[in-house]
């Protein structure tokens, strides 16, 4: 019972933050991830459509490109970025997180990014 | 309905002036207050019974009953604009208006009299302490010196800046008849009396009976008469003019016949003064007093009492007096209810047919008024004598032109119902000013499109003699919060209620101007 309760824990744990590994794709001489982000500490957070508290200065995902890499890896329009490539995007300014997105020695970017709808999901599935 | 009965929250005022009833405007008033109500085509027998009301100054109005048939004779409040006040008056000036002083001049000439003699004893007063020793005992008084005859000139020129003070604070027309004796300017006149004869007194016994040689110290004494009086004048203007400049109390004059509403800004005032500064006010911010505008009213009021005859077969009553009216009128107030109502749609339509006449008439006036003007030019000076033959004044110009707009403008007049409030002479007359100064036919027309200030009409709408203050409170008191008073006129009443002007408490706050620092607010979206 006590395992089973554990397992449920790190299952709820792990699922309220998902894991995106992304390709980059090459276009001309550009690496391209194909989403846009929003936000970061020296923006307004009340205007972020995507946030549910409107002083939440974090990294969001606004637009997801059809059929690039971020679509095809998992990401969806909505998301915040919690991480990259271990580095934390909670308290970064806007040009700050598009700098750790787009170095160009870096071929694949690991997003660790949180949903609503996950958390949403996950609250369902427990009742 | 019986705008008496409105009133019997109030007692009228009485008592002084019962001895200066004006018997002619107590029978004008009658006929008024009767012919008012002939008028009324139907009105029905409601029987009011009246609380016991401290009516006074009519001796009718104590035999009252609760059939109120006679209640013609107890409408009369005393009026009492006796023009009493103990200013120093123009003499030349009192004799305007004689037909309104019959009765009265004794109480003003009274006044006046005292006024003058008061005047006199004040200014002669130095002038005898200076001369009586030289009269009484000149070999005996000692020579005056240099510093005394300084002391002369000192007394002449503080009495001829007396002179003039007085002259600018009291020497005026009286502007207004007050019901009671303006409290502030007996206590001055007391005060003054007592203080000349206190010196006299003194003067009398220490320097009269033993024939004082000093006669510096005499005319010291007079200096500090003189001085003394100064002082006196000064505390006169402190509490005439410059105690109620600062405001203290906001008064809400509303007109009783057509709401008209409007707020001033008081000081610490007596009533009768009070009263005094919104009636003047009243002459310029109110429009005039048209009972021609509240017929349409009247009527349906009359229309609502029509159908209803209550009888009161009990005789009269010694049930309650309020049990009886509530009952009478909860059934008239019923069987209003069970008769079809069409009068709100009535009123509707009648009105918007009225606006459309009353802009229809306009519309008419205004063009023909406008090609009026178009006649009429003004001469230049090199034509004068070119063409000396056509030359009008600006009477005869103005008779020249009325004749083509006399029509629409009568029409308009009528359909506004301002037909008696002007005359044919008064148009004229008012068409040659505006020739004269060069104005447009907008600005003409003005004074009949809207209705101006009571005293921009003829003299006999000022109706400046007819006002009546009524007050529970006595109208030498000042004015407290929540004091509510009357002023009567004759066929129109402003109600006024007094508040206090509130104690404002106000806090300071410091922003230093370097601290006006602004950022951008950015919401940028960048695609990687």
């Amino acid at each position: 019972m006590s395992s089973f309760l554990s397992q449920l824990h790190f299952q709820l744990s792990c699922a309220l933050q998902q894991r995106i590994e992304i390709c980059k794709l090459r276009q001309g001489e550009h690496l391209i991830l194909g989403f846009s982000i929003g936000g970061g500490i020296d923006q307004d957070p009340g205007q972020n459509p995507f946030s549910e508290d409107k002083s939440d200065k974090g990294i969001y995902v606004t637009r997801v490109t059809p059929g690039g890499p971020a679509e095809v890896a998992g990401l969806m329009m909505g998301d915040k970025v919690m991480q990259v490539n271990g580095w934390d995007m909670t308290m970064v300014t806007h040009d700050q997180a598009r700098k750790r997105l787009t170095k160009k020695n870096e071929d694949i970017v690991r997003l660790l990014v949180t949903r609503k709808s996950l958390e949403q999901a996950v609250r369902h599935s427990m009742m | 309905m019986d705008t008496e009965s409105t009133y019997s929250g109030y007692s009228y005022y009485s008592g002084r002036s019962r001895g200066s009833h004006r018997h002619g405007e107590r029978s004008r008033d009658h006929h008024k207050s009767r012919s008012k109500d002939g008028s009324r085509s139907e009105k029905s027998v409601t029987i009011n019974a009246p609380p016991a009301e401290p009516l006074l100054g009519d001796s009718s109005v104590l035999g009252e009953e609760v059939q109120d048939d006679n209640w013609g004779e107890t409408t009369t409040a005393v009026t009492g604009t006796s023009e009493h006040s103990l200013s120093q008056e123009d003499i030349v000036r009192i004799t305007k208006d004689l037909e309104d002083s019959v009765g009265l001049d004794c109480r003003r000439y009274f006044s006046l009299t005292l006024a003058v003699v008061l005047g006199l004893l004040v200014f002669l007063t130095p002038l005898a302490f200076l001369a009586l020793p030289h009269l009484l005992w000149p070999d005996k008084l000692l020579v005056c010196g240099t510093a005394c005859e300084g002391l002369f000139i000192s007394v002449a020129f503080k009495l001829l800046i007396l002179l003039l003070a007085v002259w600018a604070l009291f020497f005026r027309a009286p502007r207004a008849g007050l019901p009671r004796v303006f409290v502030f300017r007996a206590l001055l006149a007391v005060l003054v009396l007592l203080f000349v004869v206190s010196y006299w007194l003194f003067y009398g016994v220490r320097i009269l009976d033993s024939q004082d040689e000093n006669y510096q110290g005499i005319v010291q004494y007079a200096v500090s008469l003189v001085d003394a009086l100064l002082f006196i004048h000064y505390l006169a203007i402190v509490l005439l003019e410059l105690r109620q400049l600062q405001p203290a109390f906001s008064v809400c004059v509303t007109r009783s016949t057509d709401g008209e509403t409007r707020h001033y800004n008081l000081g610490q005032l007596s009533i009768q003064r009070a009263a005094l500064a919104i009636i003047e006010n009243y002459y310029r911010d109110f429009s005039v007093h048209n009972p021609a505008l509240l017929t349409a009213s009247k009527s349906r009021a009359a229309k609502h009492l029509a159908g209803l005859k209550v009888y009161n077969v009990d005789g009269p009553g010694n049930n309650a007096a309020t049990g009886l009216a509530h009952s009478q009128s909860r059934a008239m107030i019923a069987a209003a209810a069970r008769r079809r109502d069409t009068n709100h749609n009535e009123l509707y339509y009648e009105e918007a047919e009225h606006e459309r006449r009353v802009r229809k008439r306009k519309a008419r006036l205004v063009v023909a008024v406008e090609e009026a003007f178009t006649h009429i030019k003004r001469m230049q000076e090199e034509e004068q004598k070119k063409a000396p033959g056509d030359v009008m004044d600006p009477r005869e110009a103005a008779q020249a032109i009325f004749p083509s707009m006399a029509r629409s403008l009568q029409k308009y007049l009528r359909t506004t119902r301002q037909q008696h409030c002007h005359s044919m002479e008064s148009i004229q007359q008012h068409l040659a000013f505006c020739i004269t100064n060069n104005m447009t036919p907008k600005a003409f027309l003005e004074s009949y499109l809207n209705p101006g200030p009571t005293l921009q009409y003829g003299r006999e709408r000022w109706l400046a003699r007819q006002w009546t203050l009524v007050s529970e409170a006595s109208v030498t008191s000042g004015l407290k919060e929540g004091a509510i008073f009357l002023l009567k006129c004759i066929d129109f009443s402003l109600v006024v209620t007094t508040k206090r002007i509130p104690y404002i408490q106000l806090s300071e706050e410091f922003i230093d101007p370097k601290s006006h620092k602004f950022v951008l607010r950015l919401q940028s979206e960048t695609s990687v």
